[in-house]
């Protein structure tokens, strides 16, 4: 245990702390079930909702399985239709609300954030550890809902639907996303609070680096939309208990008020689910090219002109509901402007590459993959936003398509560049290298195969949610089920070989994409208390062209 | 088989060509960028890779306010070009022509109901003429439901409680797969019918065979049935407005708004009429809620829509009823203890007319004289 900090610290000056004390660090500073489950250590509060969440992520996998699976033949002859809709219920409800939404902020970003700005831990430790027990009450829920006999409303809880005609257990689901969804609010407080007040002396706002600035971003919509979802979810409820009328037309409501509450969070919820992979994106892509982000303001504020442009959207969701003409064309026009700052990001993180020394490692390969898809997925959202386009393909295959270009494609291959990239800090190990790249290869190649065809679907007319489908339409879900096996092998990988390194991987040492960052200036995995000494920061985050001045060709550490 | 394979699906509609020209040309743009995005992307990682033993000197490049201005601005202006396309095509989708034939269709868990004005009904088929515009008046009695035909390139939700409206020009003839695209329970995938396309000339035809009494009398019976007739009469005692040529006029409420009377208006004056009330007349109309399902409401509104001036029905039963010429006779039974003045048991219709104003319904006669 001799190793040393890399002896280029542009942006910090903690002295190397003693050997004595390296051997001492938040994962073996205590032991037993208590020190973990009342920490208040966001680096332990993070490992327990990765596994939390990680859990999630199976039981969510192996609804997709399924309905993959029952949508091989024209006629569903896997499970029933009550099943399947049960099945596709599951899926969105865990993966959007028990998955996507909390996974980069409460994982990475509860891990990285204090590290980045030099802090011991976030501002409100305690409301920590209270959001992942909030998020564990309502995980607890949902699995016993869906367990217990499952709801059929889909994730989006469309009324009157759920308020009226389901016969199924959707109460206790709202219950359980509201918990979720305070969660979220948690989280973003403290996120909030915590850039604000405990950044290290000389971190000031264009020294952040730009996971931390999407952080911030994601944490203002968390605290803003999720309110009007734990208030929209709980009228569902208080209709469908007491039949107060609110959204059913046969009790003088209002069906449609329903999704513009909804979306007025789902929508901005998308963004909550993309920004941070943005942020992991901008960390990884100028660390393996060694060189500064290109136009890092204009990248950090396109996170925050995201943010706001996010909460004036949500209506193109309703293109086809029954809105009026004039407020679809404003919709419209405003779903193009939130395209711009995405594209600006794209651009930049391009350009970033450019007169580089580009080196593949996994999180790198992972990254250069959500590029493109992203790219592609976003440039989908393009068609989806012209209003007449959107007639015909709304409620297909091809929305569904999009949005897993965007969610999968995007947030899941940022979060595995994400994992990868801080493993070593958070485990003190080294993955296995080359079972990274294959399994970034693998996850691209099948990603593709799984939601290309979907596109083409939906352009034919295969509307979403179907248990049975006409037989025109099976070349393309077996080609689709085809490519979610190999998605399916892609997602086991990381799996076992993570697991797998936690006892047999190589010691990482506190330092080993020689990456410029806080979080990287003190050992892996870190103390407790994070640093030894106060990190003082006197310059940007991405300062890898002087690092590589002053360390010459010994930089790298592969 | 060869159509099956192909990538767009079939075309049978006016505005089909106009969405998949919007589609291809989309498709080419975000190829174009796609491909650019991933060549610059694979081409700078493969020329900028690290060689072996190479120096990993890179130089310090922050960035470039021009080139950011640059890749802002023209992606704005292209999408602007894009919305203004999209807005189009959509807005054509929005208004039908003034000409087209009226449809109704009624969503159900899990099926299609649909009525011709003529009287025809059918359940999971709608059969249209080649080449007429057609508009459809849709609502829901459950949960919503989605009207969905990927031939013609139109999808509208159907919501309970109100009437949505989408139209379409076939320009095919043929048998086109109408699903439902709003998931909306159980059996929500196998919730789909035909649309059929005929010829004008066969489609006159089934119209024929297939008569029943118009929607319009349908609802002129339900009208007296219901004694809508007692207040809504043409003469000086009525308590409340006549509706003769009431459809599509502005109506000045009380508080000095005013309504366009669309069928959601009329909708909503029958099964809620103290919302809007009219001005100079008392709220004194009780609620039909619950007494009237979806297809009678369209039978009343299509009843309320075809009523010319002076076609009110009278409150005596001396009078001559309106049978549209093309239609069998269809007596006309007045309900058991009605509230009309003179009423007598006879089921028959007496043939004199008792009201000198009375004329015959729209299509009988030019137009009305004053009452």
């Amino acid at each position: 245990m001799s190793s040393v900090i890399a002896p280029y610290r542009p942006q910090s000056a903690p002295e190397p702390a003693p050997v004595s004390q390296l051997d001492v660090n938040y994962l073996n500073a205590s032991y037993g079930v208590k020190s973990w489950l009342l920490t208040t250590d966001h680096k332990r509060i993070a490992l327990l909702y990765l596994v939390s969440l990680s859990l999630m992520f199976i039981i969510g996998g192996l609804a997709a399985t399924l309905i993959r699976l029952n949508l091989l033949t024209p006629t569903g002859s896997l499970v029933t239709a009550d099943t399947y809709n049960k099945l596709f219920s599951a899926h969105g409800i865990i993966m959007v609300f028990f998955f996507l939404v909390p996974v980069v902020p409460s994982v990475l970003g509860n891990f990285c954030l204090p590290l980045m700005i030099g802090a011991r831990d976030l501002a409100f430790p305690r409301l920590n550890l209270a959001s992942w027990y909030v998020y564990m009450t309502g995980a607890a829920l949902i699995l016993w809902v869906i367990f217990s006999g499952g709801v059929d409303t889909g994730w989006t809880f469309y009324t009157p639907f759920s308020s009226k005609a389901s016969h199924t257990d959707v109460v206790p689901a709202l219950v359980a996303i509201v918990f979720a969804g305070f969660s979220s609010i948690f989280t973003g407080l403290n996120f909030i609070v915590s850039v604000h007040r405990l950044r290290a002396p000389g971190m000031t706002w264009f020294r952040l680096p730009l996971f931390v600035w999407s952080l911030y971003a994601t944490s203002v919509i968390m605290l803003l939309a999720t309110p009007v979802l734990a208030a929209v979810l709980i009228l569902v409820g208080v209709e469908r208990l007491w039949g107060i009328g609110i959204f059913d037309p046969a009790l003088d409501g209002d069906p449609l008020l329903f999704q513009h509450l909804f979306w007025f969070y789902s929508h901005p919820a998308v963004y909550i689910m993309i920004l941070p992979g943005m942020g992991i994106i901008s960390e990884v892509i100028t660390c393996f090219s060694r060189k500064n982000i290109f136009g890092y303001k204009f990248v950090a504020f396109a996170s925050v002109g995201i943010a706001v442009l996010s909460f004036l959207v949500w209506a193109h969701h309703m293109f086809v509901a029954g809105q009026s003409a004039y407020s679809a064309l404003i919709f419209s026009l405003l779903s193009y402007l939130v395209g711009v700052p995405s594209a600006i990001k794209v651009f930049n993180w391009t350009a970033t590459l450019y007169k580089g020394s580009v080196t593949f490692h996994t999180p790198m390969l992972f990254a250069l993959g959500f590029i493109g898809l992203f790219t592609f997925g976003g440039l989908t959202g393009l068609m989806l936003a012209a209003l007449g386009l959107n007639v015909h393909v709304h409620d297909t295959y091809f929305v569904i398509a999009h949005f897993h270009f965007i969610m999968v494609g995007g947030m899941v291959m940022a979060y595995m560049a994400g994992l990868h990239y801080w493993w070593p800090k958070i485990t003190g190990r080294l993955y296995p290298e080359m079972w990274g790249r294959v399994a970034a290869m693998i996850i691209f190649i099948g990603f593709i195969l799984t939601f290309i065809p979907q596109f083409v679907l939906g352009y034919q007319g295969m509307v979403r949610r179907s248990h049975v489908y006409d037989p025109q339409f099976q070349v393309l879900n077996v080609l689709s089920t085809a490519g979610a096996s190999i998605l399916a092998v892609g997602y086991a990988l990381p799996l076992t070989y993570l697991i797998y390194s936690l006892f047999r991987g190589k010691k990482a040492g506190p330092n080993p994409w020689s990456a410029t960052g806080l979080e990287w200036q003190t050992p892996s995995p870190p103390p407790t208390h994070n640093f030894a000494v106060q990190p003082v920061v006197d310059c940007g985050p991405y300062e890898y062209s002087l690092q590589s001045a002053e360390l010459g060709a010994d930089v790298h550490g592969n | 088989m060869f159509a099956q394979m192909s990538f767009l699906p079939e075309q049978a509609s006016a505005v089909a060509g106009k969405v998949d020209a919007l589609f291809l040309f989309l498709l080419a743009l975000t190829g174009a960028v796609a491909l650019g995005v991933t060549v610059l992307i694979i081409g700078f990682a493969i020329r900028y890779r690290r060689r072996p033993g190479a120096e990993p000197a890179t130089p310090r490049i922050m960035g470039s306010t021009w080139m950011e201005v640059l890749w802002s601005t023209v992606p704005m202006v292209i999408f602007v070009g894009i919305f203004v396309w999209g807005a189009q095509i959509y807005l054509t989708m929005a208004q039908p022509p003034d000409d087209a034939l009226e449809i109704y269709v009624v969503g159900k868990q899990w099926m299609w109901k649909i009525q011709h004005p003529q009287g025809q009904r059918e359940i999971n088929e709608l059969h249209v003429p080649l080449g007429r515009p057609v508009k459809l008046t849709l609502t829901s009695e459950d949960v919503i439901h989605d009207f969905f035909v990927p031939a013609f390139r139109t999808k509208i939700d159907v919501l309970p409680g109100r009437y949505e409206h989408v139209w379409f020009q076939p320009t095919k003839t043929g048998r086109y797969r109408i699903y439902c695209a709003q998931y909306c329970g159980t059996n929500h995938s196998g919730m789909k019918g035909y649309v059929d396309v005929m010829e004008p000339a066969d489609f006159d035809a089934w119209l024929n065979n297939r008569a029943e009494g118009s929607l319009a009398l349908e609802g002129r019976k339900l009208f007296l049935k219901l004694q809508c007739i007692t207040c809504h009469s043409a003469n000086s005692r009525a308590k409340a407005p006549v509706l003769e040529n009431l459809y599509g006029q502005m109506v000045s409420l009380r508080g000095g708004q005013a309504v366009l009377a669309d069928d959601n208006y009329l909708r909503e004056s029958i099964l809620a009429p103290q919302a809007k009330v009219v001005l100079g007349w008392e709220p004194i109309m009780p609620t039909f809620q619950g007494q009237l399902d979806e297809e009678d409401l369209i039978k009343l509104i299509a009843f309320i829509k075809s009523l010319g001036p002076g076609q009110t029905p009278v409150r005596t039963e001396d009078a001559e009823p309106p049978i549209a010429p093309s239609i069998p006779t269809s007596p006309l039974l007045l309900p058991p203890g009605n509230a009309l003045p003179n009423s007598e048991s006879s089921p028959t219709i007496r043939q004199t007319p008792a009201v000198p104003s009375y004329t015959l319904p729209r299509g009988a006669v030019e137009k009305a004289g004053p009452p």
